[in-house]
C-alpha cells in the first residue's frame, strides 16, 4: 500500500522547517522530504556542522538557522533526507528516490517548500570551466570547508558581497568585484527606500561589507555593465566594460552571480498557476494569504514562491501550515488567526525591504537576455540565443513549440537553467507580455529517475 | 513543382463580422488535418484548417513516432503500403523528410509460443498477399538487436518500416500548405456548424467560416465535431498514452522494437535518447487538454524494456508524458463520408494514425474531389457504430476501388 500522510513538506530550508513544525505541533502526521544530507535548506546548509556553529565568519544570519534547526530536529515527523522528489502530481502523489528506490507517498495536502535557485547568467562564456555560482562557492564552503583563492567575483546583490565578505574574514584573496548593478537601480529603488518600513540594519550591513572589501584593498568595480569569460576551454580571463571601455583581469576562477529565482519546477509540474513578476524579472507562484496554490490541496511557501528572504519563509512555512491544518479540520478558523497573528506580524516586517532590493538588484536586461547570437542559453542541449532567435523567426511562437523545433529545455536539467531566459527571448521577439508568453510544460521525472528504480515500483505498490 | 489555380480563401462581411469563405474547410491542425488540407490544395481547393490550440499540439506532435507497417489491422494493411511508399519519397512531397529513417521495425517474440503466433500471422498475411512481414529466428534477431535478452527467441522483421520526428513531420507538413496558400486558424475551437444554400457554416472562437465541404481532423475530439456535423453519437474514447524518454546513451540499438507478447515501443534516436512507450494509459481530460502520468503503469512499461534490453538498468528516464489521442472501440479509425452532404471524417486513429498520415490526406483529397478514392475504406465507414444494418449499409456505399 502506499503511504498515507496528513501533510507531506517539500524541503527542509526555512519555511519547510517551519511549516512541518507547525503542523506536527497539532498533531498532523508529518512527511518531511528534502534532498540534503541535513536540514537548513541553502542559506542553513550543513549548519548542523559543530564547526560552522563556531564560525562567526559565515555572518550572524547564518547563527539564526541554529534554533530553527534544533526546534525541527524536536518535532514529531518524519525527517527523509537525501531524498530526490521527482514528482508531484494534481491529485496529491509525490513519488521520490532516496538510495536507489523510488516510493510513491501520498498526503491530504502538500507543502512546497523548495525555496530559491541561483538565476542562471547566461552571459559568453559562461559555461567554461571554472565558472562558477557564487552559490555554488557557498555549498562549497559550508559543505566541505573548500575555497578558491584569486577569484573574480561579477555579479549584483547581497549574496555576492556576503560571499565576498566571508571569503575576506577567512583570509583567502580574492582578485576582483565587479558590481553589475545598473546604476540607473540606484536612483530608480529611492523611492522604496522611504515607502516601505526599510530594515535599516540589513542596508547598514550591506553597506559594511561594501566598505570592509574596499578598506581590504580588494579592487571593487562599479558601474560594470556588460561582461564575458575569456578562454580556450576554461577561464582566462574576465572581461568587463566599464565607461565604454573594455578591460580584462586573468583569473581561473570566476563566481557569478545576479541574485536568485524561485525554484518553481515542482509546483508547475504539479500544476500551480504561476505568473511573471516585473520586479523580480521571474516567474512566481500565483498563491493566496494562506499560500495556497491553483491546485487543490497544494501550498507553496518561501522562496519557493517569490524571493523574500529566510526570515519571511519562515513565517510563511508556519502560515501556510496553519492553513493546510485548518483545511484538514485540525484547528477552527479563530485558532488559525490567532497563531498565525505573529507570523503575519513578522512576515510585514519583513517585506518591507523587499521592494527597495528587488528595484536595486533588477539585473540589466543584457544580462539576462543575451545579445550575442553564440552565447550559450539551453546548457544540456548547447542551443544559443542566435539559435533561438532563428527558430522564433520561423513562427514558432511558444516555449513548448521551441522544445519541439530545437531541444530548448528538453535536456536532464528540465529546463531549470534556460527557461527564465526562453520566456524573456519569447517575449521580445513576440512583443508580448512574458505571462502570455508562459513557461515550458513540466513534465515528470522533475529530477532524473533510473529506470530500473521506476520498475521496481511495480513490484513495490499496488494501484 | 507546379503552379496551382490563384483560389485562395476569400472574405466577407456579414453584418459588420467579418466571415471567411474556401471551397472546403479542415477542423484540426494534427497530421491528419494538414495532410487533407495539403491534397485538398493540391487538387485546386481553397482551403481553411481551424485548430482549437496549435498545428500538432496533441497526438500529431507527441506522439513515438513510430512509421511501421507491421502489426498493423489487416483494413488497414493495405492502405498503410501505399502511406510506406509516400514516407520513402516524402521530401517530395513536403520539401522535408521529416526525420523519417528506414531503420526497420521488429516485434520480438519472448517465448516459443509467441514465436508461433507470429508465425500464423506472416502466414495469413502471406495468403493474401501481403509478404513484409517477415518471420526472423533467434540468430538474425541477435544479429539485428545485439542488446536484446538472450531469453527472445525470434521475431517479425519488417525492412523499410522505422521512426520519424512527429512535431518536425507536422510542421513540415503545415508550412508546406502554407506556402500554397492554405490559411490556418489556431484556438478557433468550433462551436457550432449548420447548413444553409448547400454551404456549412461554422462558427469558432475566432470567428466564422463557410465552405461547401467540411472535413472531420479532430482526433480526441472527432466525435463532438462529429455531433456538430449531424452525426449520430460517435464512440470515441480520449485516452493518454505515456512515453518516457531517457537521458543519452551509448548507441546500442537501430530497429524500433515491439513485443508480441506485451506492449512496447522501443527506440533509440540518434542523439542516444531512447524512447520507451507501449500504450500504457496516464488520465486525460479532453475539456482541458490536461493529461496526467500514472506512475505504476509506467513502472510495468519500465520492467518490460528491461527485460528485453538489460542495458536498461543504465538508463535515466528524464521526461514522461502523454498526449490526447482518440480510440475507436475497435482501434480502427472512422474515414469517410459522413451522413450530411459535404461532410467527411478521419478520426479515432486509435494510437497508431502517425504512419497513416500522408495516405489518409490522399484519400480524403480523392473522395472530396471525385466521391470515390482509389482505397477500400468501408471498414472505416462512420456508420459502423449506428447498428449493425446501418453499418452494412454504410459500407456497401462502399467508396473503396
Amino acid at each position: 500500500m502506499t503511504k498515507h500522510y496528513d501533510i507531506i513538506v517539500i524541503g527542509a530550508g526555512p519555511a519547510g522547517m517551519s511549516a512541518s513544525r507547525t503542523a506536527a505541533a497539532q498533531g498532523a502526521r508529518v512527511l518531511v522530504l528534502d534532498e540534503q544530507s541535513s536540514p537548513g535548506g541553502q542559506i542553513y546548509r550543513a549548519i548542523e556542522k559543530p564547526h560552522n556553529q563556531r564560525r562567526r565568519e559565515l555572518g550572524s544570519s547564518y547563527q539564526d538557522g541554529v534554533p530553527l534547526v534544533h526546534g525541527f530536529r524536536q518535532s514529531e515527523l518524519d525527517y527523509v533526507n537525501a531524498a530526490s522528489v521527482w514528482q508531484l502530481s494534481a491529485d496529491l502523489e509525490v513519488g521520490y528516490s532516496r538510495d536507489g528506490i523510488a516510493q510513491l507517498v501520498r498526503a491530504d495536502r502538500i507543502i512546497v517548500a523548495t525555496g530559491a535557485q541561483e538565476r542562471p547568467v547566461p552571459i559568453p562564456g559562461w559555461t567554461k570551466r571554472g565558472v562558477m555560482t557564487v552559490g555554488a562557492a557557498q555549498i562549497l564552503l559550508k559543505e566541505s570547508s573548500v575555497v578558491a583563492s584569486d577569484a573574480v567575483f561579477a555579479g549584483s546583490g547581497p549574496l555576492l558581497y556576503l560571499a565576498v565578505h566571508q571569503y575576506l574574514e577567512l583570509g583567502v584573496p580574492v582578485k576582483a568585484v565587479l558590481d553589475l548593478t545598473p546604476a540607473k537601480n540606484y536612483l530608480g529603488a529611492l523611492p522604496a527606500l522611504f515607502g516601505a518600513r526599510a530594515d535599516f540594519a540589513k542596508i547598514l550591513e550591506g553597506w559594511q561589507w561594501k566598505r570592509a572589501i574596499g578598506a581590504a584593498g580588494i579592487p571593487l568595480l562599479t558601474g560594470v555593465d556588460a561582461v564575458r569569460i575569456s578562454g580556450e576551454k576554461s577561464v582566462e580571463s574576465v572581461d568587463y566594460r566599464r565607461r565604454g571601455e573594455w578591460q580584462a583581469i586573468t583569473c581561473d576562477t570566476a563566481f557569478l552571480h545576479l541574485g536568485v529565482v524561485p525554484n518553481i519546477n515542482i509546483s508547475m509540474a504539479a500544476g500551480c498557476d504561476c505568473h511573471w513578476s516585473h520586479n523580480q524579472a521571474c516567474w512566481t507562484v500565483t498563491v493566496d494569504d494562506w499560500f495556497n496554490s491553483s491546485v487543490a490541496g497544494v501550498s507553496v511557501a518561501g522562496d519557493g514562491v517569490s524571493i523574500g528572504g529566510a526570515a519571511a519563509a519562515e513565517a510563511q512555512g508556519g502560515i501556510a501550515a496553519l492553513g493546510a491544518l485548518h483545511a484538514l479540520g485540525r484547528i477552527d478558523a479563530s485558532e488559525r488567526d490567532r497563531l498565525a497573528a505573529a507570523y503575519r506580524i513578522r512576515l510585514r516586517k519583513e517585506m518591507g525591504i523587499r521592494h527597495f532590493l528587488d528595484l536595486l538588484f533588477r539585473p540589466a536586461d543584457r544580462l539576462r537576455v543575451p545579445r550575442e547570437a553564440d552565447t550559450v542559453v539551453c546548457r544540456c542541449e548547447e542551443v544559443t540565443a542566435g539559435q533561438i532567435r532563428e527558430t522564433l523567426d520561423l513562427g514558432c511562437c511558444g516555449p513548448n513549440q521551441l522544445k519541439s523545433f530545437s531541444r530548448t529545455g528538453m535536456g536532464p536539467c528540465q529546463g531549470r537553467f534556460c527557461g527564465h531566459t526562453v520566456s524573456e527571448l519569447i517575449g521580445e521577439a513576440s512583443g508580448l507580455p512574458i505571462s502570455e508568453v508562459g513557461y515550458f510544460r513540466l513534465r515528470s521525472p522533475i529530477k532524473p529517475l533510473p529506470l530500473k528504480e521506476l520498475a521496481d515500483l511495480a513490484h513495490s505498490s499496488k494501484e | 513543382m507546379h503552379t496551382l489555380p490563384r483560389n485562395e480563401p476569400g472574405e466577407r462581411h456579414a453584418a459588420g463580422r467579418v466571415k471567411k469563405h474556401a471551397d472546403a474547410v479542415v477542423i484540426g491542425a494534427g497530421l491528419h488535418g494538414c495532410s487533407t488540407a495539403l491534397h485538398l490544395r493540391l487538387g485546386g481547393l481553397s482551403v481553411l484548417v481551424l485548430e482549437k490550440d496549435y498545428p500538432g499540439r496533441h497526438a500529431s506532435g507527441v506522439n513515438a513516432g513510430g512509421v511501421r507497417r507491421l502489426g498493423r489491422a489487416l483494413e488497414e494493411v493495405a492502405m498503410s503500403m501505399v502511406a510506406a511508399d509516400m514516407w520513402k519519397h516524402m521530401a517530395d512531397l513536403v520539401d522535408d523528410d521529416c526525420g523519417f529513417e528506414a531503420s526497420g521495425q521488429i516485434k520480438v517474440a519472448e517465448s516459443e509460443g509467441e514465436f508461433d503466433l507470429q508465425k500464423k500471422r506472416v502466414a495469413m498475411l502471406q495468403s493474401r498477399g501481403f509478404g513484409h512481414e517477415k518471420l526472423i529466428d533467434k540468430t538474425i534477431l541477435r544479429e539485428r538487436l545485439p542488446a536484446v535478452s538472450p531469453h527472445c527467441v525470434g521475431g517479425i522483421l519488417v525492412e523499410d518500416d522505422g521512426h520519424a520526428n512527429p512535431f518536425r513531420t507536422v510542421t513540415a507538413f503545415r508550412r508546406r500548405c502554407e506556402t500554397l496558400g492554405v490559411e490556418f486558424h489556431s484556438g478557433a475551437a468550433v462551436t457550432a456548424a449548420r447548413q444553409r444554400h448547400g454551404n456549412w457554416l461554422i462558427e469558432t472562437a475566432k470567428g466564422s467560416f463557410e465552405s461547401a465541404m467540411v472535413v472531420n481532423c479532430a482526433g480526441a475530439w472527432g466525435g463532438r465535431v462529429a455531433a456538430l456535423l449531424g452525426e449520430p453519437p460517435v464512440p470515441v474514447d480520449a485516452q493518454a498514452p505515456m512515453l518516457m524518454i531517457t537521458a543519452r546513451m551509448p548507441a546500442f540499438i537501430e530497429p524500433v522494437v515491439g513485443a508480441q507478447g506485451r506492449t512496447l515501443s522501443f527506440k533509440q534516436f540518434a542523439n542516444g535518447t531512447v524512447l520507451v512507450g507501449g500504450g500504457h494509459r496516464g488520465r486525460a481530460e479532453s475539456g482541458t487538454n490536461a493529461t496526467s502520468l500514472n506512475y505504476q503503469r509506467l513502472a510495468i512499461n519500465a520492467q518490460t524494456a528491461l527485460d528485453i534490453f538489460p542495458i536498461m538498468s543504465q538508463a535515466r528516464v528524464v521526461r514522461c508524458w502523454a498526449g490526447i489521442e482518440g480510440v475507436m472501440p475497435d482501434q480502427i479509425p472512422v474515414i469517410g463520408p459522413g451522413s450530411e452532404p459535404g461532410v467527411f471524417h478521419a478520426f479515432g486513429f486509435s494510437a497508431h494514425g502517425f504512419q497513416l498520415g500522408p495516405v489518409v490526406g490522399r484519400i480524403l483529397g480523392e473522395l472530396v474531389a471525385h466521391g470515390r478514392g482509389s482505397l477500400d475504406i468501408g471498414p472505416f465507414a462512420i456508420g459502423r457504430f449506428a447498428d449493425k444494418g446501418d453499418a452494412t449499409q454504410h459500407g456497401a456505399r462502399s467508396y473503396g476501388g
